[in-house]
């Protein structure tokens, strides 16, 4: 499917083209709604997967390997290169992003793509292809999504106890409380 | 009864067979969770029991909370995460060079597969030009780790069914692939032989006459499986009209590979949205309408004896590239050989800054996708022009075929019960990563 007729789909923000992928952005409240859209009227009729990222710290100093300074290479800093330029800001801090695609000639595929901030929730998409019950449990539990209208939304991975979502940005590494120690 | 491959490009796109059953089976309330009816919920006849963590013919740490009545299964759900490892998190901390070698732990039977995607997206991000002669060897290895990837699934399920001699013909030709790999990458599985670019090494000296006796044993040893399972009694009786799905709910549900094909629906990424040079080599794409576990072991069945005239063709190719590069000419990326250390300055200042610091990959988001022996295995990279993955994840193909469970099992004895999931091929560290 080419860049153009995604206009059509409903709460339609922007449509992208890169490394041969096209990726819509859509509204996060218009999500069901254009996944059905997807399906019925594009013929997307295979989810393959769900899966959201965390940007927080996008671009910033001391992120993932990111060791320059906005403007650029920090030559002051010994060892360092930095990044020649920013990475482009991103709307929000999450993305939840929907890989569709259409069993038929071609295997066209296309993402689906909102954003939201953290607290925000988005529809669930159940309704439309049963096996995002799962994909949506992982992001759920991993990355915390909240989404509306999800049949049984637990963790999935982790334990039920287990205290926040590993995949953010801002959960700690390496601090795992250990339970039962010599103290006890 | 495979389909001829000009019936299949002739046929509507793709082929979905009848309906095995009216209407869709998945669950209404939760689609994974197969609940107890309300008629019989109250009765004091339904047992709830625990089929895992810990029972061998779960394939590693999969628990299932089965109600029975009596001998029928009347409720299901599935519980996964016993080995949740954080292997995304994981990556997001290791250079893009070093996390090659976590994909393979998570597949750990489909590990080439695995450690495919991870390279090609990661390639597909740096737009970097691999060589001929890697794109056949990579081929080749990922062929052959699909007959061992299905031979693990065949040992495992038969023996689990009572067939107990099965799993050591079956592992006899397994450590033959092994052999093949210990061969190429030094060590039997887990090879983190495909490097961004190419492959780490050059094709040792020896290995296409190792491979080409494969080739040619492998034939007879599927003849050997045939002849012990497919005319067994026992066997027909646990697999024939067990577990069935249909097409319409294995797309519903996200299944994919030998779990869809088996349905009827006539799909291969192979095929269909080819990558290496799968177009470039004849093979069938093996199609059973039928749903069963009997349709999933044909259609495995079918898919080695496939691969193995897809290696044949990749040696044919392979034989006539001696001396070709086998990794690109791209020295911010690809470590420089290793004797030109002792000599070139330049070498070493590369080598140093891809070791240590590792190379860069422009920012961008991709999605790949190949056909993993489980089915669509996927990998979704975020970068953010640094040396690290900003994201990774991983479309697992046994995570959503663990999904299907609780449509499989719908009016099923619990006997079956261990059929259907062997069947289902789901490898638990694929699962939950």
């Amino acid at each position: 499917m080419s860049s153009t007729g995604w206009e059509r789909i409903p709460g339609f923000v922007s449509v992208k083209e890169a490394h041969g992928e096209t990726t819509v952005t859509v509204e996060p409240a218009a999500i069901r709604d254009a996944c059905a859209f997807a399906r019925d009227a594009l013929g997307f009729n295979f989810l393959v997967d769900v899966v959201a990222a965390d940007y927080l710290g996008w671009g910033a100093k001391g992120v993932s390997g990111y060791i320059g300074s906005p403007a650029g290479r920090d030559l002051n800093t010994p060892m360092t290169q930095g990044l020649q330029s920013l990475p482009e800001t991103k709307p929000k801090r999450f993305s939840v992003s929907y890989h569709l695609l259409a069993l038929r000639k071609g295997a066209p595929r296309a993402r689906l793509q909102c954003w939201i901030d953290d607290g925000e929730s988005v529809p669930s998409v159940v309704s439309v292809w049963p096996t995002a019950d799962w994909h949506e449990r992982e992001q759920f539990d991993l990355m915390g999504i909240r989404f509306d209208g999800h049949p049984n939304l637990s963790r999935l991975l982790l334990e039920d106890d287990w205290e926040g979502h590993p995949l953010r940005k801002d959960y700690p590494i390496g601090g795992e409380p250990v339970r039962f120690s010599d103290a006890e | 009864m495979t389909v001829a491959p000009e019936k299949q490009t002739a046929a509507a796109w793709p082929v979905v067979a009848p309906p095995q059953y009216e209407g869709s089976r998945i669950p209404a309330r939760v689609p994974t969770i197969l609940d107890v009816p309300a008629g019989l919920r109250e009765t004091d006849d339904i047992m709830q029991i625990n089929f895992g963590p810990n029972h061998p013919s779960t394939h590693g740490v999969l628990r299932l909370i089965v109600d029975l009545d009596g001998e029928t299964v009347v409720g299901l759900s599935a519980v996964i995460g016993y080995l949740h490892t954080g292997f995304e998190k994981s990556m997001e901390s290791k250079t893009w060079w070093k996390a090659i070698t976590y994909p393979e732990r998570i597949d750990y039977v489909g590990y080439q597969n695995a450690e495919l995607v991870f390279v090609l997206a990661v390639e597909k991000l740096l737009a970097i030009e691999v060589p001929e002669k890697a794109t056949w060897m990579r081929m080749l290895l990922c062929e052959l780790n699909r007959i061992h990837s299905h031979l693990v699934y065949l040992g495992t399920s038969a023996l689990e069914l009572g067939a107990v001699s099965m799993f050591w013909y079956t592992f006899r030709e397994r450590d033959l692939i092994m052999d093949l790999s210990e061969m190429v990458a030094g060590t039997r599985m887990h090879t983190r032989y495909f490097q961004v670019g190419g492959l780490a090494e050059d094709i040792p000296p020896g290995f296409y006459p190792q491979a080409r006796k494969f080739v040619e044993w492998m034939p007879k040893a599927l003849d050997d499986y045939l002849g012990m399972l497919d005319r067994n009694m026992i066997w027909l009786e646990r697999t024939k009209g067990v577990g069935v799905l249909s097409a319409e709910d294995a797309i519903a549900l996200g299944q994919s590979g030998p779990n869809l094909r088996a349905s009827g629906v006539d799909w291969d990424i192979r095929r269909d949205d080819t990558y290496l040079a799968y177009d470039q080599v004849d093979f069938r794409v093996p199609v059973y309408p039928e749903g069963d576990v009997y349709a999933r072991y044909r259609v495995r069945m079918d898919e080695m004896a496939e691969s193995v005239r897809i290696i044949r063709q990749c040696l044919d190719r392979l034989e006539q590239m001696e001396g070709q590069p086998w990794i690109a000419d791209d020295r911010k990326v690809v470590l420089p050989p290793r004797e030109e250390l002792h000599t070139s300055m330049e070498s070493l200042i590369h080598h140093f800054k891809i070791v240590t610091e590792g190379y860069r990959v422009p920012e961008g988001e991709v999605y790949t996708a190949i056909e993993s022996p489980r089915g669509e295995s996927g990998c979704y990279v975020v970068s953010d022009g640094g040396p690290k993955p900003w994201r990774v994840h991983f479309r697992a193909p046994s995570f959503v075929a663990l999904e299907a469970t609780a449509t499989c099992m719908h009016d099923s004895l619990v006997a079956d019960l261990i059929a259907i999931v062997g069947s289902l091929d789901a490898v638990m560290g694929d699962t939950d990563r």
